[in-house]
């Protein structure tokens, strides 16, 4: 597969193919992004290229300063790059304004946060709803009815009327990917998703990942822990900006296996009660 | 998003900080109060001050020589003063056309003695259309008539007098004396309370103005002459037929007038224009603090945006445009200061009831004062709101969503 046009770090990028059946949901093309720090400008982006397909489930690996959370950022829709191309579901993000890109990202993204980001004192139905209150379309029936269904993917219905300070990390993690599902986005972005949740949380919360998958989700899960990335398709790694390795896993790990290996809990410690 | 929508969320938020709520909302209450009790107080003063003044007969002219006097010393004295005399009242009653009724008045000082009773009133010198002018009517008996009572010892007395000097009640045919001189009571007047300046309107005795002229006075000047025109709005153009009919009977031409002439009308309108100085600075000390409830709304709402910043970024990050954003923030102050205009308009009502019957003032809650005052609410929740609104709107998502 030809990445890079004319680069002279071609020859440090390892990949293996893959199956490309039909057109990328997600394609990046020689991605660049400078950010100026006072007279120095930072390649944080110099020139990545890489395609999601529909379906797929990508971990995005890097230590830190690797330009990982910069191409999040612009995968998200919330950064624009400063050069190359994104395209995400047929749009040419790099020429929409920011209102275009809001509306983008109401409507064909969903993230999941490392820190959760539900709002506070707001229960775990209203913040699953909250997507959709940027969606005019929606009523608010149908707002409702999404969220519950959501909820209900992620285990979590008997919880609805619970307040983030009410549910344990896993819970609350549970919640926005609850959140992140119901605008049924044609990605779901993940930032570090299980990097504040414990191992055995961490499985469960991969575990959800991996269901959704099946049920067809394409995902793109930013971490930078190896034995998460084992649980995905594929992985991307990034490093000092530039694609350093792009490879298919061979043997993707079961999450339920590995969360069922995992000694059990010990009696004192306050868990996770899923 | 629906503005439903965007109030029920400004609601939540505004709820989930009651504390900070109630004391934005309290400082717009205050403010709004003021606004309205201050408002509601000078209205009140002023239409107490109108409605006295209606009672003294709003169609009153008061005739009088242009006398330059300054500390109760007469400046100027042989230059344009005259006096006014009888020949000036038959003449504006033959030729006037926009008066309705006209009495000279002449008084004398003493006191009026039944037996054993006396009573310190003014004599009150006029002819039976004084009555008409001053807004009195006849309680008993009758007035003198002004062609058969000429000189005639007869008088008419008000309400005070007839306690005064006939306790056991029915002065009529009886006789009182005043300076020694015997007058006959003929009629007797309705009471009227106080005047505008809170002299008793009853403590008068009327007697026909020759008489005081001839018996009391021996004097032919007239100190006033009262005029009634014939109906509202008339006032100016009878001011200048009256002019015009004294100046012609003594030729005059200098360029300074021999006469005043006042007018009830006038009257009204100079005490009311003190009266609405007064409520104009009422109003905008009461409108400085709700200025600074404005200020303590963008105060909070700053506090507000920094303080959510990461709600800003997640609300962005899941596909809030800006304007979603602004409209946000906008909302919540709009919702405080409403919410604050409709506590404060209550209080204020309920302030001015309260002022009204417990002090005794007159107050006057205006419909408009709420009204502006609200819309006022409105104005301020906008713009005191639209700065950290903005401020909101124009975060960097990524940037907002990494403050801690």
């Amino acid at each position: 597969m030809q990445l890079f046009q004319g680069s002279a770090h071609l020859k440090n990028v390892e990949t293996t193919n893959f199956n490309t059946s039909g057109e990328p949901i997600l394609s990046i093309q020689n991605l660049r992004r400078d950010f100026k720090m006072g007279d120095e400008v930072v390649h944080a982006l110099r020139g990545v290229s890489f395609d999601i397909h529909r379906g797929e489930f990508v971990t995005i690996m890097g230590t830190s300063g690797s330009g990982k959370s910069t191409m999040l950022n612009i995968l998200g829709c919330m950064d624009k790059p400063t050069g190359g191309h994104y395209i995400l579901d047929g749009e040419h993000t790099e020429k929409l304004s920011r209102d275009a890109l809001a509306r983008i990202r109401s409507q064909k993204i969903g993230f999941v946060f490392q820190s959760y980001n539900l709002l506070s004192r707001t229960t775990a139905i209203e913040n699953v709803e909250l997507p959709l209150l940027y969606n005019p379309k929606i009523s608010a029936e149908e707002r409702h009815h999404r969220a519950l269904a959501a909820l209900k993917m992620v285990g979590l219905e008997d919880r609805m009327n619970h307040m983030p300070n009410q549910m344990s990390g896993g819970q609350q993690q549970r919640v926005a990917i609850a959140r992140a599902l119901v605008n049924d986005p044609v990605i779901i972005l993940a930032d570090e998703a299980t990097g504040n949740l414990d191992t055995r949380t961490s499985y469960e919360i991969m575990m959800i990942f991996q269901e959704l998958h099946r049920q067809g989700k394409t995902i793109a899960f930013v971490t930078h822990e190896p034995d998460i990335a084992t649980f995905s398709g594929r992985t991307v790694t990034l490093r000092d900006g530039l694609l350093k390795k792009d490879v298919v896993n061979e043997k993707v790990q079961d999450a339920r296996a590995a969360f069922e290996a995992l000694p059990p809990p010990e009696t004192f410690d306050d868990e996770e009660d899923a | 998003m629906s503005p439903l929508t965007l109030a029920k969320i400004a609601l939540k938020a505004l709820f989930r900080n009651r504390m900070r709520t109630f004391l934005s909302v309290l400082g717009i209450v205050i403010g709004v109060a003021a606004v309205i009790t201050m408002v509601a107080m000078g209205e009140g003063s002023k239409k107490s001050i109108k409605e006295k003044m209606t009672a003294m007969g709003t169609n009153a002219i008061v005739i009088m020589p242009n006398q330059q006097r300054r500390g109760g010393v007469q400046l100027d004295a042989n230059s344009t003063a005259q006096t006014l005399e009888e020949a000036d009242v038959i003449a504006l009653r033959r030729e006037a056309t926009y008066i309705n009724a006209v009495s000279p008045v002449i008084t004398a000082n003493g006191q009026a003695v039944v037996g054993n009773n006396n009573s310190p009133t003014q004599l009150t010198g006029v002819s039976s259309d004084y009555l008409l002018i001053r807004n009195y009517e006849i309680e008993d008996g009758v007035m003198f008539d002004d062609e058969t009572d000429r000189m005639a010892k007869v008088c008419v007395i008000g309400q005070t007098v007839v306690k005064n000097l006939f306790p056991e009640g029915n002065p009529i045919g009886k006789t009182l004396r005043y300076k020694s001189i015997p007058l006959k009571v003929i009629g007797t007047l309705k009471a009227k309370g106080s005047g505008d300046f809170g002299q008793d309107q009853d403590d008068i005795i009327f007697t026909p103005y020759q008489t005081v002229m001839k018996r009391f006075n021996a004097t032919t000047d007239i100190r006033q002459i009262y005029a009634n025109s014939i109906g509202e709005g008339y006032a100016e153009k009878a001011t200048e037929e009256i002019m015009g009919i004294l100046k012609e009977r003594r030729g005059w031409t200098k360029p300074v007038d021999p006469f005043r002439v006042r007018t009830q009308e006038e009257m009204i309108s100079m005490i009311t224009s003190t009266s609405d100085l007064l409520s104009l600075v009422l109003t905008a000390i009461a409108g400085i603090s709700l200025f600074v409830g404005g200020i303590g709304i963008m105060n909070i709402m700053y506090v507000s945006v920094t303080e959510r910043t990461k709600e800003i970024g997640l609300r962005m990050a899941i596909g809030a445009r800006s304007r979603d954003i602004l409209l946000q923030f906008l909302f919540e102050s709009v919702m405080i200061s409403l919410l604050g205009g409709a506590i404060g308009i209550a209080l204020g009502i309920a302030a001015s009831q309260a002022i009204k019957t417990i002090m005794n003032w007159p107050m006057s809650v205006s419909i408009t004062s709420v009204i502006v005052s609200f819309g006022v609410c409105f104005a301020t929740g906008v713009f005191f709101g639209w700065y950290p609104a903005r401020k909101a709107s124009r975060l960097d998502p990524i940037e907002a969503l990494r403050f801690e």
